[in-house]
């Protein structure tokens, strides 16, 4: 099944069933051509390939670790739960393999320059990272809603030496961070790469984003194998776009025993229409936007509505199409955890086993907790903790409503403010040759 | 009478014709109604009338939001097909669509062609559909004597130019630059290489648009294309200057062209 995705019928190049393909303008036919080829060559030449592990292994802490959770296995009784370690990635998430691989490309294609949508700022910050450590120029187009809210993420792109660039077009978030991407690319093909940051988007992207992402699963597969002696029966991993759950899965998705669960985000319940559960929730229909056909948030006429999750990673209006098709072909089966699960899921596993969860990552968790106890202690379940949960401090202390956080904040600030006060007196004794204390 | 059998007639009188745009419920319907009007009496030979979309990726920054802000005020396609149906009696020149595939794919290839054509509209646009990608839509787009608009580029390989002159009709959209909607284009050297490329692909006639925003940019197409495409700095001066300018400029653009 996994080697299929990578042949198409004549006439449906990028097309996973019905879902995928390139609707694009065609003044980029020729640009997602050239990456076409760039990417089919590279899929060829098993060097690249092992360039790519090989850097992985030296820069991300590749191959990362499955833990076996104990704690969790005894508080909820059935299945043995063990979590993919995804986390320890550099920069924090799976992310960074995908910008690696595109990395690796942009030299082959011989470009200067990338540029990349990103939305609460973990695509940025790793393709930012991408860009330091090979040398290329970056932009990064955030919606400017998610540069109020993720500042820390901005000084971190900032630091790095990329250009954010604030986003002011339609909700101001992620899917207009990706248009004005697809703008730029438009004007600026000839030296530089669109580092589309999951497995949506025209072809190839979607299929070469899950190729780079397949690193997850192919690990997970031999580990389960090498510490359990089996296969699990489930895989969890949450669903935005999809590039965690695609990488996991393809490790798995010729074993036919093995139920693969995508978990969505099912922002404040489905009844509330302010979630991003396009499949589980039964809302999403099919649709064209954004270059690919897939199911999207949208309202009868095709108009994208806004979605909401308490993790920016999952407030996305389309699922990728390889998962959209995995769905209709009944391979994945997708559910939904609600803002108010995974808050309660995320403290559960902080709590047992000392591993904290990005919110996005504690989907996946809250669903498969909630399912371990179905199934018998000899099977064993995998998560994917695609993420770890440090950026989302600032949202979790406001979820657990932590007051002496605020007061930290408020402090800091003060702070400041005093500083800046002194701060001319300060420069006027550096000026003067005072050492400094 | 077919778009490029009006086109080549229209081309007999003068050297260039004018295709102008209007954003369907941008800034209001009552807006739309009167830029028509001034479209109408400056002599303008074709207009596309644009369904906004959410996600427009091929315009600009004035289009994106014109887009936005016709939707939010709530403009549906009903009021797509009610503009098409009112501007196609009231006046003389022919009428398109311009917009995005979403649209055209909820409605079904079907239906879209069919109000269309009852509306008497003459073609389509769908700017981010590739001429490979049309299928149904271009089956159900010549049972209605409709004309699929196609688009070539710059960046286009002579080959590609060729796969879409075969699968055009009507006439070609010609996108003078890289980029979105809505910058100035400089009319180089390279820009008459790419024309003479686009004329070796196809005998359809050619129209240029991104970037033709002045009297002076449409006059320099003459002998170049048969037709300049001002879309962007039309809705710029009208936002700016109000029907009096519009028609001003429209009227500008017009004797620009003979």
């Amino acid at each position: 099944m996994l080697k299929e995705l990578f042949t198409f019928p004549s006439g449906r190049e990028g097309f996973f069933g019905p879902f995928g393909g390139a609707f694009i303008p065609e003044i980029l036919h020729e640009t997602l051509a050239e990456l076409r080829s760039a990417f089919e060559s590279a899929h060829r030449d098993p060097a690249f390939w092992d360039d790519y592990v090989r850097l992985m292994s030296t820069y991300s802490c590749r191959p990362t670790p499955i833990t076996f959770c104990e704690n969790l296995t005894r508080l909820q009784g059935g299945a043995r739960i063990y979590i993919k370690r995804e986390d320890l990635n550099h920069t924090g998430a799976h992310k960074a393999n995908n910008v690696m691989g595109q990395g690796l490309l942009v030299k082959r294609m011989g470009k200067r320059r990338v540029i990349a949508e990103t939305g609460a700022g973990q695509h940025g910050v790793a393709t930012a990272t991408m860009a330091a450590k090979l040398g290329l120029q970056c932009t990064i187009y955030m919606g400017a809603e998610d540069v109020e809210r993720q500042r820390p993420n901005v000084f971190w792109m900032e630091q790095l030496g990329a250009t954010v660039v604030a986003v002011e077009d339609g909700t101001r978030t992620l899917k207009d961070a990706i248009n004005a991407a697809l703008r730029d690319w438009a004007d600026s093909m000839a030296d530089t790469h669109y580092v589309l940051g999951t497995v949506c988007g025209p072809h190839p992207f979607p299929l070469m984003v899950t190729w780079f992402q397949s690193i997850i699963g192919t690990e997970a597969r031999a580990q389960m194998l090498e510490m359990t002696g089996a296969l699990p029966k489930r895989v969890y991993a949450c669903v935005g776009g999809g590039s965690n759950a695609s990488g996991i899965f393809a490790g798995f998705l010729d074993d036919a025993g093995v139920e693969l669960v995508g978990v969505e985000a099912g922002g404040y319940g489905l009844d509330s229409g302010r979630h991003a559960a396009r499949i589980a929730g039964g809302q999403g229909s099919v649709g064209v936007a954004q270059g690919y056909k897939t199911y999207f948030m949208q309202d009868a006429e095709g108009q994208m509505r806004d979605t909401h999750s308490i993790s920016a990673g999952l407030d996305y209006i389309g699922i990728g199409p390889i998962l959209a098709w995995l769905h209709e072909q009944k391979r994945v089966r997708f559910e939904s955890a609600t803002d108010a699960e995974i808050i309660a899921a995320f403290r559960t596993t902080v709590r047992n086993e000392g591993l904290i969860p990005a919110l996005e990552s504690a989907h996946a968790i809250s669903c498969a907790l909630h399912e371990a106890p179905q199934l018998p202690a000899q099977d064993a379940i995998l998560i994917n903790l695609s993420g770890r949960g440090d950026k989302d401090i600032f949202t979790i202390a406001a979820a657990l409503g932590d007051e002496r956080w605020y007061d930290f904040l408020r402090a800091k600030v003060e702070e400041h403010d005093k500083k800046n006060v002194s701060r001319e007196t300060y420069l006027v004794k550096v000026a003067g040759g005072w050492s400094i204390e | 009478m077919s778009l490029e059998t009006y086109i080549r007639k229209r081309l007999a009188t003068r050297p260039l014709l004018l295709m102008t745009h209007t954003v369907v419920g941008y800034p209001s319907p009552e807006d739309n109604r009167r830029m028509l009007e001034c479209m109408q009496a400056a002599g303008v030979d074709l207009v596309e009338l644009q369904m906004p979309f959410s996600e427009p990726i091929a315009d600009g920054p004035a289009f994106s939001r014109a887009n936005q802000a016709a939707l939010a005020r709530g403009t549906h396609w009903d009021d797509y097909f009610a503009l098409m149906s009112s501007a196609s009696k009231a006046c003389s020149f022919r009428l398109l669509f311009m917009g995005y595939y979403n649209t055209v794919f909820r409605l079904g290839a079907e239906t879209f062609c069919r109000r269309l054509a009852e509306a008497g509209g003459h073609g389509f646009i769908i700017a981010d559909l590739p001429p490979d990608q049309f299928g149904d839509l271009d089956r159900w787009g010549r049972e209605f004597d409709l004309d699929p608009i196609h688009m070539m580029t710059p960046m286009n390989s002579s080959e590609r130019l060729k796969d879409i002159g075969r699968d055009a009709s009507g006439f070609i959209y010609c996108v003078a630059r890289k980029g979105v909607t809505g910058r100035a284009t400089t009319l180089d050297a390279g820009v008459r290489e790419y024309i003479g490329r686009c004329r070796a692909a196809t005998t359809l006639p050619l129209g240029m648009g991104f970037g033709i925003r002045s009297r002076e940019d449409v006059q320099q197409l003459k002998g170049l294309v048969d037709m300049a495409i001002v879309g962007s700095a039309g809705l710029e001066v009208w936002e700016r200057e109000g029907h009096d300018g519009y028609l001003n400029f429209l009227q500008s653009l017009v004797r620009a062209c003979r």
